[in-house]
């Protein structure tokens, strides 16, 4: 591992955007909230696509991060941002890290279906369960963080500010983890698993190890979304929410950490506008959207940049 | 010199075809041995068992003292034992350096007994750049793999057996796909970057004119079984070898009084 271009380019955007988050229109710094969560999600999904595999079910984490955290607060009365997002961590982890044993053997389509109905099953218990809200799901109002109130007018500012930090951070670790010779190991999977096995290396190991890693930060980015919104319901894994996952995913690239938050600020942009101007067919406009990427830029909105990198 | 590989009584069967039938080989460390049979023979099966893909239905590996007949492969890579393909295996969207890069790392971040001290002393890019000079593919180090002729994918498929350091390496037909011209510039490389090493070769090869070029000890294979054992010139005119390997028309009494 080591401090490049990119590190240092990431901790730039990240000095950038908390410098301009007060002076950023409240509308502004909602959507860039938002986006910066979707982000640190799609980080996660980029890590699996590089790997060779797509998860349809990545709803389950998200979901079961935000639930973490939701529960956190409403269960054991704990209301620090900070340990709501690090339950949701550390939740999705244990999760995942059982999971992914069963997961890590599966490739391709059978992968996708069976993540899908992992994220199917938790919809379902939590759909019958009373006690988490049902279908209503509940609200979370996320006080304080490291003991200091987070409310008024500067609580916007303030989750926006620790969505900076959170998801450029993630942002951060995958690239290095992604320049370590573990991380390299993800491209050598996605384009010959015999080869890597006669290597020497565990190919199941390092596709758990990466399905972990992707878990987390789906369940970090769903606790962060649970803070920014204060409500939090099943919905959060129902399969159209996976499937937006991997519709950004498509949309970003996967040629470098950056193209997942430029592709989130990209989809959250155009949905809020399309649903704005166009309430009953933005789902259109989003469709005509990646029709548009899939037809022009194959390898997503980053591979402008790698063209004129090229060019 | 000491053995360092050695198959006991391997027997493998798929369905009705037997593909190894008793097979019993001892290697001397060091050596260069060369595994010549027609089609079907046993050859890639017998490679495939001690690089365990396959499992042996009876008998043993012992390599270097230690059983290896149940290991994954990448266990029996750990320890030391390597091998190239019949149809290059790459990082096909990677470049040149880039999957050499892989297989550095995979040492490095192993660490074991079979990472010589040698790789992991000397930094990735430095241990790279050396493989690329004794495979001469430095002036395609920033290519894509999936990119380049099949001579030079040859030679990238045995670069990335090498990079991992084993003791054995395993080469299955090194040098079909290759032309004529490359062929002899190819395995000059190869075993240049071999005696360097020091490391055992056992190849399959169809092109008798490298395995007399290149081998010290041939093994024959017909049905699943070594017809003949030993050096090139004794082998290659062992009447059965051949009929059977080369595929030369020879009377049936020579042929038996070979084989008797």
């Amino acid at each position: 591992m080591k401090f490049d271009r990119t590190c240092i380019a990431i901790v730039g955007l990240a000095v950038v955007l908390l410098i301009a988050g007060p002076l950023l229109p409240a509308w502004a710094v909602s959507l860039a909230n938002v986006s910066l969560c979707l982000g640190t999600v799609v980080l996660g999904m980029m890590l699996l696509m590089r790997t060779g595999l797509v998860s349809f079910g990545h709803g389950l984490y998200y979901c079961l991060g935000a639930y973490a955290a939701g529960t956190l607060e409403n269960l054991v009365k704990v209301s620090d941002i900070a340990l709501m997002v690090l339950a949701g961590a550390a939740v999705t982890a244990v999760v995942s890290g059982l999971l992914g044993l069963l997961l890590s053997r599966y490739r391709e389509i059978f992968f996708a279906m069976l993540s899908l109905a992992f994220s199917m099953i938790l919809y379902g218990l939590l759909v019958k369960s009373a006690a988490l809200g049902s279908t209503d799901g509940f609200n979370i109002s996320a006080k304080t963080l490291a003991g200091f109130a987070v409310d008024g007018d500067s609580r916007r500012v303030v989750l926006y500010s620790i969505a900076v930090i959170v998801t450029l951070g993630s942002a951060l670790l995958l690239h290095l983890y992604l320049s370590s010779h573990r991380g390299r190991l993800a491209g050598a999977i996605r384009d010959n698993e015999l080869r890597v096995e006669y290597m020497g290396a565990s190919v199941r190991a390092t596709i758990h190890v990466n399905y972990v890693i992707s878990a987390v930060l789906a369940g970090i980015g769903g606790a962060l979304m649970a803070v920014n919104i204060g409500h939090i319901d099943p919905e959060m894994a129902y399969w159209p929410q996976s499937g937006e996952f991997v519709f950004v995913a498509i949309l970003s690239g996967t040629g470098s950490v950056f193209a997942p938050l430029a592709g989130a600020l990209v989809f959250e942009t155009i949905r809020s506008f399309a649903y704005e101007y166009s309430p009953n067919t933005w789902q259109m406009v989003l469709g005509i959207t990646m029709l548009l990427v899939i037809l022009f830029l194959p390898g997503g909105l980053w591979s402008i940049f790698k063209r004129r990198k090229a060019g | 010199m000491a053995t360092i590989l050695d198959a006991k009584g391997l027997n493998k069967s798929f369905g009705a075809v037997t593909a190894a039938k008793d097979i019993h080989v001892a290697v001397e460390a060091d050596s260069i041995v060369g595994l010549i049979g027609s089609n079907g023979a046993g050859k890639t099966t017998f490679i495939n068992m001690v690089t365990g893909y396959l499992k042996p239905d009876t008998g043993s590996i012992v390599f270097n003292g230690r059983d290896i007949t149940a290991l994954r492969p990448r266990n029996i890579t750990r320890l030391g034992i390597c091998r190239s393909f019949q149809i290059p295996q790459l990082f096909n969207s990677m470049t040149v350096g880039e999957n050499l890069l892989v297989g550095v790392g995979i040492v490095a971040g192993t660490g074991g007994g079979w990472a010589a001290a040698g790789a992991t002393a000397s930094s990735p890019a430095a241990v790279v750049d050396t493989m690329l000079d004794r495979f001469g593919l430095g002036h395609v180090r920033d290519r894509q793999a999936g990119l380049l002729p099949e001579g030079t994918r040859k030679l990238l498929d045995i670069a990335m057996a090498m990079v991992v350091q084993p003791r054995i390496l395993l080469l299955d037909e090194p040098t079909s796909g290759v032309s004529a011209d490359e062929k002899f510039t190819l395995m000059d490389m190869v075993m240049a970057a071999v005696r360097e090493s020091r490391v055992t070769v056992l190849f399959v090869e169809h092109d008798m004119e490298i395995v007399e070029r290149y081998t010290q000890r041939i093994l024959a294979f017909y049905e699943g079984r070594i017809i003949a054992d030993g050096v090139p010139s004794h082998v290659l005119a062992d009447p059965e070898v051949r009929r059977y390997v080369i595929g030369e028309h020879v009377p049936a009494a020579e042929g038996t009084a070979g084989h008797a």
